[in-house]
């Protein structure tokens, strides 16, 4: 039986496994729409494109699925772009769908009409053109292989309008034929005894994990390997709740906000092992004085990663599934108490940093300190939730102090740096786990790049508790002003006659202020127990630093303090 | 150090684009790239001569290339016992006074003239870059109009095909 392009789409998802997507109309894709309306298929609909695809990209951080996202040709395609580089500095599978103009109309500059593939080629994993009707069961069948497999990754499939009413006999293939794609699962074993032979022979071993532990689903095996060995570990921001924050073997965050513990720890090792990790500028800092005792292995799935940023002695390739199981095997066989007598005097001497120089602050009688909120939020939730947020100082705070003990509970933006992420994304984790706690900590200006969202959740009713950690400025811009271009503050200040507990109760969120220090913790409590949406706009003081900070160029170990 | 590499694409549409658009973002350094019809209607080869430090520079590049879904595989036949031309077309000016010359530089050089007219001449010529630019070299005292070159094809000299290489 023949069925339109539309319904064969629909079918698609089914195959897919796909439970709900995240969209917005528009002409190009109304035939579409016709057909989720007819199918009755779950879908989400935000306020703005945008939404729609941080949304996805939440819901694929926090499940583990395949995000998916529809926008119409040509504005509603260009407001997809900004989510769909988020996902792909961050490598998450997305697919995200865009209607075209018909294909008569092509290239003659028609209403609505962006070149998306175009636009789209440096920040998607790949991406399609559909014109023909008899390319679309393949396309996505290609299009969710791609996007879930190897490392994931955003993939777009534009389609042009004609495409969803011509009509075709589906089949959906039951295999891909891709020549030029064969994601490696599992490398070479020699590898990694390699790695073990240099592991035998360390003194100071240092495992440094990253997204890639989270992506993989690999926690469970990288904890057994760390509790048999008892090797320290340190982290990147896309790394942190893959070891639970309170482990005694786990040093925290390195880089630009690490802990100092963590960041000399890096300085001193002889050998690092980087799992799932991209030695990302931000980590590495003056990438030249990275580790510079070390000799440095990287277990990626991504050939390109060896090498591209660290030279590394020693590359692991391929699925971390794979060779994190085979690591395991080798390091069991040797006695724990070997590897206790190997390890332990390192270990100690990390310790010995993380007690003397632990993560602190200054709290004051009066004001509410940022950090006490995390700390607060994180003790109430033991750690469990699932936090998003937006991008600058409270995101770095919630990395130090919130105490992260499950894997794809942080959800953030790390590569991009996508101010505007935290709501939408916050939407996508709370559709995907309806039965979570979901938390988004944003600050009063990440949270105005798409507070059009808060509709979406008082419509839908989302159970998620929004905290608006306020210093009335652009907080990390203020810290660089502050500390490098002598506290001139151009354009960083959001004092503002705007209220965000009118502004959420105007839209049909609850919401309150909170001021008072001594409200602080059983207000936090109360809320957190409401049943529905809740925003807190939370004061804080102006002109509070993330610290420990490596200024940018400088080698980690040299440190400006806090406390 | 310059580096030859065989790349073979699908043949289908946006390819090129992705290939683009990849040396575009990672900043490489691509001298020539040429691309064209194989032994294989769906496939696509591309020559490339890429421009790299050294080794590490040239396996980013070869990795990253490599992720793209269409290109299906890259051989490096900078090593290898290959053999490698370039096809040039150059507009000459010939004054018949100078004309006798310029036949002669053309007959030296195994090339062709392949137009003639009052003014000027078309030789077309074929060979490795040095002898194209030997032969422009020679040629610029005659007053050279324009230049057209193909950049690098490059085949190795085993008995098998790059892909099955
Ligand atoms: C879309 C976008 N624009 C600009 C920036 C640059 N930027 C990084 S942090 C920051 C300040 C964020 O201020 P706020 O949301 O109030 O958070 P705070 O740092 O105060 O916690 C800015 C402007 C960015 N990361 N993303």
């Amino acid at each position: 039986m023949k069925i339109s392009g539309a319904q064969a789409i629909i079918q698609c998802f089914k195959q897919e496994k796909v439970e709900v997507v995240f969209g917005y109309p528009g002409g190009a894709v109304l035939t579409l729409y016709d057909a989720l309306y007819e199918a009755n298929f779950p879908h989400i609909l935000p306020r703005h494109e945008q939404g729609a695809v941080h949304a996805a990209d939440g819901y694929a951080r926090a499940t583990g699925k395949v995000g998916v996202c529809i926008a119409t040709s040509g504005p509603g395609a260009t407001n997809l772009i900004t989510g769909i580089a988020t996902a792909y500095m961050d490598s998450i599978p997305l697919v995200a769908i865009t209607g075209q103009v018909t294909v008569p109309l092509i290239g003659r500059d028609s209403f609505q009409e962006a070149d998306i593939t175009g636009i789209t080629t440096p920040i998607t994993k790949h991406n399609y053109l559909i014109k023909d009707i008899n390319d679309l069961p393949r396309v996505f069948k290609e299009a969710f292989y791609i996007a879930s497999t190897g490392r994931p990754g955003p993939v777009l499939i534009d389609i042009a309008k004609d495409v969803f009413a011509a009509t075709i006999d589906f089949k959906y293939p039951t295999h891909v034929n891709l020549r030029g794609y064969k994601p490696i699962g599992e490398g070479d074993d020699q590898a990694i005894a390699y790695v073990y032979q240099e592991l035998l022979q360390a003194e100071k071993p240092l495992f440094f994990i990253g997204g890639g532990i989270n992506l993989s689903d690999t926690s469970t095996i990288l904890r057994k390997i760390v509790s048999h060995t008892g090797i320290p570990v340190v982290s990147s921001l896309m790394g942190l709740g893959c070891i639970p924050y309170d482990d005694p073997r786990n040093f925290g965050m390195i880089g630009m906000h690490g802990t100092y513990a963590g960041n000399m720890a890096t300085t001193e090792t002889d050998l690092l092992i980087g799992l799932g990790v991209r030695f990302d500028d931000r980590v590495t800092s003056l990438v030249d004085d990275f580790a510079p005792k070390a000799k440095i292995v990287h277990f990626d799935i991504d050939p390109a990663e060896i090498n591209k940023n660290v030279r590394a002695q020693i590359g692991v390739i391929g699925d971390l599934k794979w060779s994190l199981a085979k690591f395991y095997e080798m390091v069991r066989k040797r006695p724990a108490d070997e590897w206790e007598k190997q390890v332990a005097p390192w270990r100690e001497k990390l310790l010995s940093w993380k007690l003397a120089r632990p993560l602190t602050y200054k709290s004051d009688s009066k004001k509410i300190m940022p950090q006490e909120i995390i700390e607060t939020i994180s003790n109430y939730t033991q750690g469990q939730a699932v936090i998003v947020t937006d991008v600058g100082q409270h995101q770095m705070w919630t990395a130090q102090y919130y105490h992260f003990q499950r894997p794809r509970t942080l959800l953030t933006s790390g590569g991009l740096g996508t101010m505007g992420y935290g709501l939408p994304a916050a939407i996508g984790a709370q559709v995907g786990l309806p039965d979570r706690q979901v938390i988004c900590l944003s600050g009063d200006g990440g949270f105005m790049m798409n507070c059009q969202e808060l509709m979406t959740v008082a419509d839908l009713n989302l159970p998620i508790k929004i905290f608006i950690i306020n210093n009335q400025c652009l907080g990390m811009v203020a810290q660089w002003q502050r500390k490098f271009y002598g506290g001139r503050y151009a354009h960083s200040c959001l004092k503002t006659k705007a209220d965000f507990v009118k502004m959420a109760e105007a839209i049909g969120v609850a919401a309150c202020r909170l001021e008072s220090k001594t409200d602080m913790p059983h207000i936090i409590n109360e809320v957190l127990k409401k049943d529905g949406p809740f925003l807190v706009d939370i004061r804080i003081p102006e002109e509070e630093d993330v610290l420990p900070m490596v200024p940018s160029g400088a080698p980690l170990d040299q440190m400006i303090m806090g406390g | 150090m310059k580096y030859t590499l065989a790349v073979l694409v699908e043949n289908k549409p946006g390819v090129l684009t992705h290939i683009s658009s990849l040396i575009s973002r990672r900043a490489f350094i691509i001298e020539s790239l040429t691309a064209g019809y194989t032994e294989e209607t769906d496939m696509t080869r591309i020559t490339m001569v890429v421009e790299a430090g050294d080794e590490y520079e040239l396996q980013q590049v070869v990795n990253q290339l490599s992720k793209l879904i269409d290109v299906i595989k890259i051989i490096d036949l900078t090593g290898q016992d290959r053999i490698h031309r370039e096809l040039a077309l150059i507009k000459v000016k010939a004054t018949p006074a100078d004309r006798a010359e310029i036949v002669n530089i053309v007959e030296i050089f195994r090339a062709h003239i392949v137009d003639v007219n009052k003014e000027t001449m078309i030789i077309e010529l074929t060979g490795e870059e040095s002898k194209i630019d030997a032969m422009c070299e020679l040629l610029k005292d005659y007053g050279i109009k324009e230049i057209v070159r193909t950049g690098r094809v490059a085949i190795s000299r085993a008995p098998i095909s790059a892909k099955e290489m």
